[in-house]
């Protein structure tokens, strides 16, 4: 692999797993501990709405799935607050209606040329300069949030109404975790694409959460695994030649039944209680 | 005027169409040590999230220490009922008590020194301090209890909420617990939801039955009106092999 790092789509494309990463070990944990997975994948395949809309009038794809996004995440967030039974109904149409839209739109642009397979399976190896640039603001952007309101995140993750009673804006702090899972859910399209981002935000949470004591623990550990994953994916499908998304979603899954496996042997109870 | 622990005017609740409470009235002097009794799903846990501000009366009004519930949140400890939630999340005894000063401390900002000197007498005071590096969900049922307690202390409460604290742990716990909460009441107004009205005669000042309605009685009696308007309240002093200790005969149906 060392020799395909003279190539700057290579050097990019391990730039953007490791960027990626970060926020996806930060927030992921946070989507797992908060059990907001599923609306996490409703507002990423809504997303596809915006990439349609984007092609549509003329706009920068990353820039309308990203208003998209945040507009659906913001809706969803609604739905999941209002109507608490129904809010998976509702987040599944959106789900739905959101792609539906994406693909009518493409085909309705004239002339249209877009590579829809890259936008649902991602295409890390052509992942261009500008959008590292968007990677790395956002992975700071999401650094400080969290790093800031840490205390606050943890509180509204373990008990929200404790930390109600304390005088926590959880509502507020819910809608701003929202509003940056879309904003995340755009860049992590390009890595592994739409249809696996859900992989990459849980996958490495849900091994960390076991080995590890605190929140901000179980984040830096989920981004090491998530770079662990995305650089091993990127360098099975270098050799290989197979799509970089699906393969770097394999090496998670991998990982995943291996700490099952090892959850069945006992391996848990004494990775926890050693630390 | 003078400044009751809480205060109900008149409160009105429902969820949808669904009556929970209707025309609760009653104050609570500061410094007492209230048991709320009541059948299942006759609004006990309601009449605990009103106070606390975590839902809204449909009509009436509520003042926890002369103010509204949302007000007065900073100075109100809370012990929630399950302890078995979120039992895989990965946070240290220490990290669930500190919780406990997110009121006082502002948003945005570290614990403190004195958050975690707090954090620390409150864990010390239930016999937890030792346990501060150990994930929560690997403690056992009853020293969670403990944390939960110490993470309301954490706060020092001019109130202190607890939500059926014996549910989850076993009997000699139990005994330990009233104990403590006794000496608290020393210097906090204590309000506790049980089922133990066993419990309920020998620790608490005054008491309340709700079911929809809600009776209140100061001398800390169970009176046969409470027991005739929520039928399922001697069902449980029967089943504690209480009956006479607390209760007149049986009157009529």
């Amino acid at each position: 692999m060392w020799e395909a790092l003279q190539f700057e789509f290579m050097r990019n494309a391990l730039l953007a797993g490791i960027l990626v990463s970060i926020v996806c070990g930060i927030l992921g944990t946070l989507i797992v501990v908060n059990r907001i997975v599923f609306i996490s994948g409703g507002i990423a395949h809504a997303s596809f709405g915006g990439i349609g809309l984007a092609f549509y009038i003329g706009m920068s794809p990353a820039l309308g799935a990203a208003i998209f996004a945040l507009a659906v995440s913001m809706v969803m967030g609604i739905a999941s607050v209002k109507n608490k039974e129904r809010a998976d109904t509702v987040i599944g149409v959106m789900w739905a209606i959101g792609m539906a839209l994406g693909i009518i739109l493409i085909e309705l642009t004239p002339g249209y040329n877009a590579d829809v397979m890259s936008y649902l399976f991602g295409s890390i190896l052509t992942v261009p300069k500008s959008d590292i640039w968007y990677m790395l603001s956002l992975d700071i952007l999401v650094f400080f949030v969290v790093f800031f309101f840490y205390k606050e995140f943890i509180a509204m993750s373990y008990d929200e109404e404790f930390a109600f009673v304390m005088g926590i804006p959880v509502r507020l702090l819910y809608f701003v975790l929202l509003a940056m899972i879309s904003l995340s859910v755009v860049m992590i399209i390009r890595v592994v694409g739409l249809i696996l981002v859900i992989a990459l935000l849980t996958i490495p949470p849900y091994i960390a959460e076991k080995y590890t004591t605190s929140l901000a623990k179980t984040m830096v550990l989920s981004s090491l695994l998530g770079m662990l994953f995305t650089t091993a994916g990127l360098w099975f499908s270098y050799n290989y030649n197979i799509a970089s998304g699906a393969t770097i979603i394999m090496v998670g899954g991998v990982a995943f039944f291996i700490s099952l496996a090892l959850d069945a042997f006992g391996g848990k109870a004494e990775a926890k209680s050693s630390i | 005027m003078k400044k009751y622990a809480i205060e109900f005017k008149n409160v009105y609740f429902s969820y949808g169409k669904t009556e929970v409470l209707k025309e609760v009235t009653f104050a609570l002097e500061q410094g007492d040590f209230l048991g709320i009794i009541g059948p299942n799903g006759g609004g006990k846990t309601t009449l605990l999230k009103l106070m606390l501000g975590l839902l809204r009366p449909d009509k009436g009004q509520i003042l926890v220490l002369g103010e509204e519930p949302l007000k007065a949140r900073h100075k109100v400890g809370y012990v929630p009922q399950s302890m078995d939630f979120n039992l895989g999340f990965p946070i240290s005894a220490m990290e669930v008590v500190l919780m406990g000063r997110l009121g006082a401390s502002r948003i945005g900002r570290r614990y403190s020194e004195e958050d975690k000197q707090k954090a620390r007498r409150a864990l010390e005071r239930v016999g937890m301090w030792e346990y501060r590096h150990m994930p929560v969900g690997s403690l056992s049922g009853g020293q969670r209890q403990k944390v939960f307690i110490a993470r309301a202390l954490a706060t020092e409460p001019k109130i202190l909420f607890l939500d059926e604290p014996t549910a989850s742990v076993d009997p000699d716990f139990q005994t330990d617990l009233y104990d403590f909460l006794k000496e608290l009441n020393a210097e906090a107004t204590i309000v506790v939801i049980t089922h133990d009205i066993g419990v309920v005669s020998s620790y608490m000042k005054s008491i309340a039955c709700v079911n929809k309605h809600l009776i209140f009685h100061e001398a800390g009696k169970i009176t046969q009106e409470m027991l005739e308007m929520a039928y399922q309240c001697p069902v449980d002093l029967v089943a504690h092999g209480l009956p006479h200790r607390v209760l007149p005969t049986h009157g009529k149906k």
